[in-house]
């Protein structure tokens, strides 16, 4: 990269820039008011500052305030509005803690909250109040708080380096590197030891014990030098994001890339602590990388490491886990992958034997395979510099009991067999030792392997090397081979222990990318969103162990609610914890920061930043979630995520497509409606004027008759138009009574009046037709219908039949209409039912409502309809109407 | 016309051009037309005005039609036409059953507008009916019991017989068939309308030259029946 490359910025992290910059603009102004020790007067600048603000009328109220019985600070909480703290039992004490909810509900412009490092009461939303003060930042709400220096991260190791005294609590830098404005409240350490002598800091023996711990003199100043630093350096950072003109440091200038290894010892937090100062210091982006083996970790290594990442995360570095057997390759692999040009690991203390064995120190590795990484070797304090014995005897698990029961059986069979031999053959039985120890180690693990060469070795001398019955040796053959029962057990159970681990690793991938595949299959093979949540569920719950729970939106912003599959029951309080991880798009529940209290662990189903909802997991509480597994679940989120979006979208696109289908309907029933209306008004219009200055009666009698009839088209087009709309809106009902079938026959005949006059008209109906049980405007309408298609699809004096009866074994009514026409044309079949489906022969009229209308007003009825060619060629349409004969007959 | 007598007739109506029309169609046919916009003018006009006939709009503004019909048959027995659009089938039976004495279905022509005037005025409870009444070739002697078609006596059977009665007494105007079922066969049989089917398909049979398409005895689909000469 060339120093040009360097200076141009690149358009991603303007783009972060940007985003950071507006995330800033909705999020409240936090101010810190930093002190190098307790009593400079934090709580008390902080208090005259808002009263400033009060008097400039901003709405400010007190979240909590420690005045420790400061009667001066004390006075100044007089004329705030305080939210009163709320009280939390926890094992029968009483505590108070700020109320969080309240504040929230109140939304005030301005809260102040002190003591920043504090750490909540179990039971609390989250376990810090530095996480309170982000939540409140977060809705919007400015914050005033005071912090010292000693609970700032990467500053808690130097401040225990120079008081001696532990620092329990502590606030990640990110916190800091969010304020808007940092006030550092500055006092000489001269001032305070005099201000503690005169009891404004502490009261009575209190006040003595600080006195002689804390505040002497020299750890005053020193710390005092430290929070005038980091102000400065602060100030400093925010000089040069000024001058470079780009918002803040997430364009990271320097170029450099920090990277640091951490494992599961304790030392590895100082060592985190290390790079995150030094990155700020060099303006430059950090992440931490654990190289896991396949070697499962105790529990108590677990949570360590699972605290060293959890530290690395909470001081602004990017957390990284890679799964390999070979620590320095894997590291050199992620440091070239993520273009880290230094490499920060801490000073080995392992054992020199160990490392020949595995190919040379880590260190040694890392510098032949890093190239041009910068590698930085850290040494551990003092604390944490007690060597780890060589040979780590970890209680072996259940397992390897029996790994060790087979070596033993092992050697004493080899012995048994050996003692069966004349003494002089003993230099034969130690090769068999040794090839027992080879045999063993292609099933047993490295430690069995081990164990099982000290002892055959520590056998044979006994029972066979000359003199017997004594750990001696006398000849150099018999050392030799001694030595080599060791060496062989130890390289033997080195090999197997590494392949072993690598098929182990394999397995483990294997099983990842199986079950990541099989999610991915479940959620693209399955078209119905819910079935696929169905069945995710199921393999969560397979795949981990443990119930699951999937809160969705189910449509774009909608509330996100439980899926019914879910296997988990989640309670309201649980469900409120998935909702604030679904609000705030971060993890929350048991094994994180929020609410940890929690049954349940909760991850956003995040996709570009979007939350669609929630995955809840949960575990039995004696059982854990490993990172890895944890990893597992993010991925599954994000697949989840991904289906549910790809849902969204679909429906996005359902509605586009309806839309665009409605827009055309529209248009051809603009166009249809347009045209066939007009026609009757343009005749009605012509006629009357005609007939206003018409004299002949001839002549006016034919204009009234051209009105009459183009009234009539008009009142006909209306009625399809409106039994359309009534089919459409599902409000049609039938009312079903009974009626005389000739009568439904006239009524239709007579409303088609008009467009029969050319044509001669058949009414055919079976003398001893009964009653049936139809609703009679609907099929009057529809018989209407087909009549009138009848009479305009064919040449005027086509002959048009109407018949009624009833099916051969009495179960359907039919009505026919048929005609000795053309028959339908073969191109209409298909669409004929349709709206707007048209005949191209059809006479001008009729807007191709006709039979969309008979199909669903008979279909209404529970009838059906059927349309043929009569054995002449004409078209003949059937409708059909389920008939029953009355249960009462009628008397008189 | 051949009604000689001058009648003052009320139009209860929103629509402008409506009322217009009917101005135009009952004045020529020599009645006095009186217009009110809304159902409480409405009220108020047949009160003062005392009319002979009040046709009545069902889709009023201020109030539903069969309100109004409520409202002015708690103190009037004055006869009302009930104008509605074509489906609704339970408004015009409503309407009737609240005491309209007909309706008219929208579009409607002035010929059928008078002939149904002239029907609901022709009851006058002060003049005794005549016990002959005809249609067409039929005549019923209500006195004697008889039926004839032309020359020949015609045998009806008894509830034949009363619906014939019943519909010639209500001659040009509807009958629903709640009414005609209740008449006839008793309150409890108002659903029972495939009864009245069959009696009026013989009845038609008897006395309509061409019975599956009657002139004389006509069905108002889903409302009821009506005799017309």
């Amino acid at each position: 990269m060339s120093a040009q490359d360097d200076a141009r910025p690149d358009p991603d992290a303007l783009l972060a820039s940007i985003k950071r910059q507006e995330e800033r603009d909705r999020r409240g102004k936090l101010k810190v008011f930093l002190g190098m020790c307790p009593g400079v007067g934090k709580t008390y600048a902080m208090l005259e500052a808002a009263h400033r603000e009060k008097a400039d009328g901003v709405e400010v109220v007190v979240g909590v305030i420690e005045t420790h019985g400061r009667p001066r600070t004390g006075a100044l909480v007089n004329g705030l509005e305080v939210i009163p703290r709320r009280s939390i039992e926890h094992r029968g004490v009483r505590l108070e803690e700020m109320d969080l909810e309240a504040i929230l509900g109140r939304r005030p412009r301005l809260v102040l909250v002190d003591e920043l490092a504090h750490t909540n009461a179990p039971g609390s939303r989250h376990p810090k109040r530095w996480q309170d003060v982000v939540e409140l930042l977060e809705s919007g709400i400015d914050v005033l708080t005071t912090l010292n220096i000693q609970h700032v991260e990467s500053r808690a190791d130097a401040v225990q380096q120079i008081s001696g005294v532990p620092i329990r609590e502590t606030v990640p830098d990110s916190i800091i590197d969010i304020a808007d404005e940092i006030e550092l409240v500055d006092i000489t350490a001269k001032d305070l030891r005099e201000r503690l002598e005169e009891g404004h800091v502490y009261q009575g023996e209190r006040a003595a014990a600080a006195s002689e711990n804390f505040f002497q003199e020299p750890i005053l100043n020193a710390l005092r030098e430290l929070a005038l630093r980091f102000t400065a350096e602060r100030v400093d950072r925010q000089l040069n994001s000024l001058r470079s003109g780009q918002g803040r440091s997430a364009v990271w200038q320097s170029g450099e890339r920090l990277m640091v290894a951490i494992d599961t010892s304790p030392f590895s937090t100082q060592l985190v602590r290390w790079t995150c100062r030094r990155a700020s210091a060099q303006d430059a982006p950090w992440l931490a990388v654990h190289v896991a083996s396949a070697t499962p970790l105790t529990a108590e290594s677990q949570s360590q490491l699972d605290q060293n990442l959890a530290l690395a995360r909470e001081l602004g570095g990017s957390v990284l886990q890679a799964q390999s057997e070979d620590v320095a390759e894997a590291l050199v692999q992620v440091a070239l992958e993520h273009n880290a040009t230094q490499l920060i690991i801490g000073k080995p203390r392992g054992n020199r034997l160990l490392y020949w064995l595995a190919g040379g120190s880590l260190i040694d590795r890392l510098l032949k395979l890093a190239g041009n990484i910068n590698l930085t070797v850290v040494p551990p304090s003092d604390e944490h510099n007690h060597a780890r014995p060589w040979l780590v005897f970890e209680p072996p698990p259940a397992s390897s009991l029996r790994e060790y029961a087979a070596a033993a059986s092992m050697v004493a069979v080899i012995s048994l067999g050996g003692l069966l031999f004349p003494p002089r053959y003993y230099l034969a039985t130690g090769l068999i030792y040794l090839l027992g120890v080879i045999v063993l180690s292609l099933r047993l693990g490295r430690w069995p392997v081990l164990f099982a060469g000290v002892l055959s070795a520590l056998t044979w001398n006994f029972l066979f090397i000359p003199p017997k019955f004594t750990f001696r040796i006398t000849s150099v053959e018999d050392g030799a081979l001694f030595v080599a029962q060791f060496v062989v057990a130890i390289v033997a159970g080195q090999l197997t222990a590494r392949i072993r681990r690598q098929a182990q690793d394999e397995h483990n991938r294997e099983r990842r990318a199986t079950a990541l595949f099989k999610l991915t299959t479940l959620l693209a093979e399955n078209d119905s969103l819910d079935e696929a949540l169905t069945q995710v569920q199921r393999q969560i719950d397979e795949t981990f162990e443990a119930k699951s729970a999937i809160l969705f939106a189910a449509s774009p912003g909608a509330l996100p609610g439980l899926h019914p599959a879910a296997s988990a029951t989640v309670e309201p309080r649980e469900l409120s914890v998935a909702n604030w991880a679904h609000v705030h798009r971060r993890n929350a529940g048991r094994f994180t920061d929020t609410l940890p209290g929690s049954q349940g662990f909760y991850i956003p189903l995040l996709r570009n930043d979007v939350s669609f909802g929630t995955l809840g997991v949960f575990v039995p509480k004696e059982e854990s979630l490993t990172l890895q597994q944890r990893d597992l679940l993010d991925s599954f989120a994000t697949q989840i995520a991904m289906a549910i979006e790809r849902t969204h979208l679909r429906a996005a696109s359902e509605r586009e497509r309806l839309l665009a289908e409605s827009e055309k309907l529209y248009r051809t029933l603009h166009e249809c409606v347009s045209h066939e209306l007009r026609t009757p008004l343009a005749v009605i219009t012509g006629s009357i004027e005609s007939l206003a200055v018409t004299r002949d009666e001839t002549k006016r009698a034919e204009l009234s008759e051209e009105v009459r009839e183009a009234t009539k088209r008009l009142n006909r087009l209306v009625g399809n138009l409106l039994d359309q709309t009534r089919l459409e809106s599902g409000a049609l009902k039938p009312r079903l009574d009974w009626c005389d079938p000739r009568d439904i026959v006239n009524a239709a005949v007579k409303g088609a009046e008009d467009v029969l006059k050319p044509h001669p008209l058949e009414v055919m109906i079976a003398d001893d037709l009964p009653p049936l049980l139809a609703d009679f405007t609907l099929t009057e309408q529809a018989i209407g219908n087909l009549i009138v298609n009848a009479a305009t699809h064919t040449p005027d004096g086509t002959r048009i039949y109407v018949t009624a009866g009833l099916d051969r074994d009495g179960t359907r009514a039919f009505f026919t209409v048929a005609d000795d026409g053309p028959g339908f044309p073969p191109e209409m079949k298909e669409r004929l039912f349709k709206k707007f489906a048209r005949g191209d022969a059809a006479k001008a009229g009729g807007l191709g409502l006709g039979l969309s209308i008979v199909r669903g007003f008979i279909l209404a009825q529970g009838g059906d309809i059927a349309i043929g060619e009569s054995p002449n060629g004409g078209a003949i349409t059937t409708l059909f109407l389920p008939y029953s004969a009355p249960t009462t007959t009628p008397h008189g | 016309m051949d009604n000689p007598d001058k009648k003052r007739i009320l139009v209860v109506d929103d629509e402008r051009q409506i009322r217009k029309l009917l101005r135009v169609i009952l004045e020529g046919a020599g009645h006095a037309v009186h217009e009110a916009e809304t159902g409480t003018v409405g009220l108020v006009e047949a009160a003062a005005l005392q009319p002979d006939c009040v046709i009545l709009d069902l889709g009023l503004p201020d109030m539903d039609g069969c309100v109004f019909l409520e409202k002015y048959r708690e103190w009037s027995k004055t006869p009302v036409l009930v104008l509605s659009a074509r489906h609704g089938e339970d408004d015009k039976v409503k309407a009737l059953d609240l005491g309209a004495e007909d309706y008219l279905t929208k579009p409607f022509g002035a010929g059928e507008l008078l002939a149904r005037l002239r029907s609901v005025m022709r009851r006058n409870p002060h003049v005794a009916e005549s016990p002959v009444v005809s249609f067409g070739d039929v005549e019923i002697d209500r006195s004697a019991r008889t039926v004839r078609r032309g020359t020949q006596e015609v045998h009806l059977t008894s509830k034949e017989y009363a619906l014939l009665c019943l519909l010639a007494s209500h001659r040009g105007k509807v009958v629903t068939h709640r009414q005609i079922l209740r008449e006839i066969w008793g309150p409890n049989s108002e659903d029972q309308t495939h009864y009245l089917r069959v009696h009026m398909a013989h009845l038609r049979k008897k006395l309509e030259s061409t019975p599956d398409t009657p002139r004389h005895l006509l069905t108002d689909a889903g409302v009821g029946y009506r005799l017309v000469d």
